[in-house]
């Protein structure tokens, strides 16, 4: 089994794309603008709501039950998928979910397909493996449309394209869209987007989607959307396959009723977003005659397996711990190198990748805990970052020098006397460095800390000077 | 093995043993402290309701329940329509003389789309977030027929009304293995600088007419 997180195992470490992003001052005006507007918004319809604490306890039980019996809750949507019609396929990890969907379709000749946003086939590359097999997968929402004309990545987990302003937008519609002309507003690039969307969406055969939730107890899948492009993806074509993760499966029907009332005054600041469809297996007469759902584990078991970081599972996909991440707004998405950016992100990429790559993530935060405060369904995010941090540690993939460091700390703090005599020396050494009170450019390893802030000296007498010598003059 | 043994293997591998036992008695523990009663009054309920719908910029009209098939006569006129697509099961007593109203009897897709419009009912809606539901089949038409057309003239019999969104999600259940499609307000998009723009792909206009 080989574990993919979109083309995370390939991206740059975090520090180092960072420095390259927050150089970038549209990009971070931008991203800026589009996280202030989804947090004011959030805030105003989540504070209208008296109930919201005992929703996201409410939302975070659940999730945290259904983890506890997910082997019965997937075999329970299995059975009542397939008994509606469905066919429920298992992949172990990213190629055998692109396999089994480009199979599926092969079989039928399809020739292009429509696709309504799924995070999850961008985690597997799925549109690489369609376009390899001579199937042309076409984005239809609005903001991965942009994503993939303009050959990009997605940013965001909500709004994928948020790092592209209009006047961006435009050029990119202009030339991919073969238009002479095209305003400027938003309203005439969503028109264009109608326009060349309209047209393959009555005519292709296929389609395909990711999922919000599955429910075990009816065998329903839910899709949660604004454009319509997912209406018209789930219900259109001859042929829908579905692809989510295994943790996407919730007990019952009614569950939904805390969810939908979470995700979208989290993830876009409204009491309910335009469309939720909602179907269980093939319909006679409406909509796909045939349909599949692809659960895929990728690295979701390990994850599964270490009971402190479990919660990672429970995430819901709506994107607040980004908009509210200090980190994130300074860096934009496209800095944590895989397709999960932000704080889940952070925590959710390394561990699917199990931790071989993408080491520096669980250091992308300050710990502030606006992400934890945010999360709809309590994901102590923090918590799970201290968590990974130490298994980098152990894992001997911090710096050495670190190491040695937090070693010799750890020797030195232990001990009263040899605290004073570490206490000494540091106040010898520093005086090289000093001025003005303030140390800059530190060598090696507390070089990280003072390339960007100054760091007080230490006073010529401790604490723990002072107090001994008060106490000893009572 | 197959990937789905090898799945559940190592869920099983990482969870604890003796689950099953307790499974339903955990589920019943399950805290749910949020709201799920309603509490307004009938009028404050179906203001909420109209409010919520224009927030979305839905435009939202009233009438008694023999006055529907002039409120549709009266809006058509407004918007210059001649006629609007109906479902197989569409009360004909909604229907005014005068205009052209075709049943859906499985038009190609090109069909629906070059309509003026369709008429549908719903099977339930939700005041705190102005949501309409429509369960799909001959009374309020298959999936295709309220997505392609541009424009949506949805009607809701204020019986259908409930408050939040648990009830409505419990009056959803009874109604699968159906399709259901919740609505709330016409289609939008805020993908570009987050400024909202009305009406992608699913109908740009949605108007309701509420009755009782």
């Amino acid at each position: 089994m080989s574990v993919r997180v979109g083309e995370a195992a390939e991206a740059l470490p975090f520090p180092e794309a960072a420095k390259k992003m927050v150089a970038n001052s549209q990009l971070r005006r931008n991203v800026r603008h589009a996280t202030d507007v989804i947090r004011n918004k959030r805030g105003k319809v989540v504070g209208e709501k008296e109930d919201w604490q005992e929703l996201r306890a409410a939302g975070n039980a659940i999730k945290r039950h259904t983890l506890r019996h997910l082997d019965y809750y997937l075999q329970q949507f299995e059975e009542n998928c397939t008994k509606a019609g469905g066919h429920v396929h298992w992949a172990k990890d990213a190629d055998e979910a692109n396999r089994i969907i480009v199979d599926i379709l092969a079989k039928r000749a399809e020739k292009e397909v429509i696709k309504v946003k799924t995070m999850t086939s961008d985690e597997t590359r799925l549109n690489v493996a369609l376009e390899k097999a001579g199937i042309t997968p076409v984005e239809t929402d609005l903001a991965d449309m942009i994503v993939q004309l303009g050959e990009d990545k997605p940013s965001h987990i909500v709004v994928p394209a948020l790092h592209r302003n209009r006047m961006e937008i435009r050029e990119i519609f202009l030339k991919k869209m073969g238009l002479e002309t095209l305003g400027y507003e938003p309203q005439d690039l969503a028109g264009a987007a109608r326009t060349y969307l309209r047209e393959r969406f009555l005519r292709v055969t296929a389609g395909i989607s990711g999922a919000n939730y599955l429910v075990a107890e009816t065998g329903s899948v839910c899709v949660v959307e604004s454009e319509g492009n997912g209406r018209m993806c789930l219900s259109l074509p001859d042929i829908l396959v579905t692809l989510a993760g295994v943790e996407k499966v919730i007990p019952r029907f009614e569950d939904m009723e805390v969810f939908l009332q979470l995700l979208p005054r989290s993830a876009t600041g409204e009491r309910m977003n335009p469309y939720n469809s909602i179907w269980t297996g093939v319909t006679p007469g409406d909509g796909p005659r045939e349909f599949h759902v692809v659960l895929m584990d990728n690295g979701r078991t390990k994850v599964l397996a270490d009971e402190e970081a479990r919660d990672t599972l429970d995430c819901i996909r709506c994107g607040a711990c980004l908009n509210a991440c200090p980190v994130y707004r300074q860096t934009g998405g496209h800095a944590y190198g895989s397709v999960y950016g932000g704080p889940i992100g952070a925590i959710l990429t390394p561990q699917l990748q199990s931790m071989e790559h993408s080491q520096t993530l669980p250091y992308a935060s300050s710990l502030c805990g606006a992400c934890y405060e945010v999360c709809p369904v309590k994901i102590n995010i923090p918590e799970i970052l201290i968590h990974l941090r130490a298994k980098v540690v152990e894992n001997g993939d911090s710096p050495f020098s670190e190491r040695l460091a937090m070693k010799g700390a750890a020797f030195a703090m232990a001990n009263a006397g040899r605290l004073g005599v570490a206490h000494l020396f540091a106040r010898l050494g520093q005086s090289v460095f000093e001025k003005d009170g303030k140390l800059e450019d530190l060598p090696g390893l507390l070089g990280g800390w003072t390339a960007f802030r100054d760091m007080s000296a230490l006073p010529d007498q401790s604490f723990r000077d002072w107090w001994e010598k008060r106490e000893a003059g009572r | 093995m197959s990937a789905r043994e090898e799945i559940l293997g190592r869920i099983r591998a990482a969870l604890p043993a003796g689950r099953d036992a307790v499974r339903q008695a955990e589920y019943a523990e399950i805290d749910r402290q949020y709201q799920a009663a309603p509490v307004l009054p009938l009028e404050e309920k179906i203001a909420l309701f109209r409010e919520r719908l224009e927030d979305y910029n839905a435009e939202v009209h009233r009438c008694a329940p023999a006055g529907v098939a002039a409120t549709v006569a009266q809006v058509l006129r407004a918007r210059g329509k001649s006629g609007l697509l109906i479902a197989e099961g569409t009360p004909g007593g909604w229907l005014p003389d005068g205009f052209s109203f075709t049943k859906d009897d499985g038009q190609a897709y090109k069909e629906l789309d070059r309509s003026e419009g369709v008429l549908t009912g719903c099977a339930a809606a939700i005041a705190l977030t102005g949501t309409i539901v429509v369960r799909h089949g001959s009374e309020q038409g298959r999936r295709a027929l309220s997505l392609v057309p541009d424009y949506h003239l949805c009607v809701v019999p204020l019986e259908l009304l409930v408050e939040t969104v648990p009830e409505g999600l419990r009056r959803m259940a009874a109604m699968l293995p159906a399709p259901l499609t919740t609505i709330s307000g016409p289609s939008a998009t805020a993908d570009i600088e987050m400024i909202r723009v009305k009406g992608v792909h699913g109908p740009r206009t949605l108007e309701v007419i509420l009755v009782g």
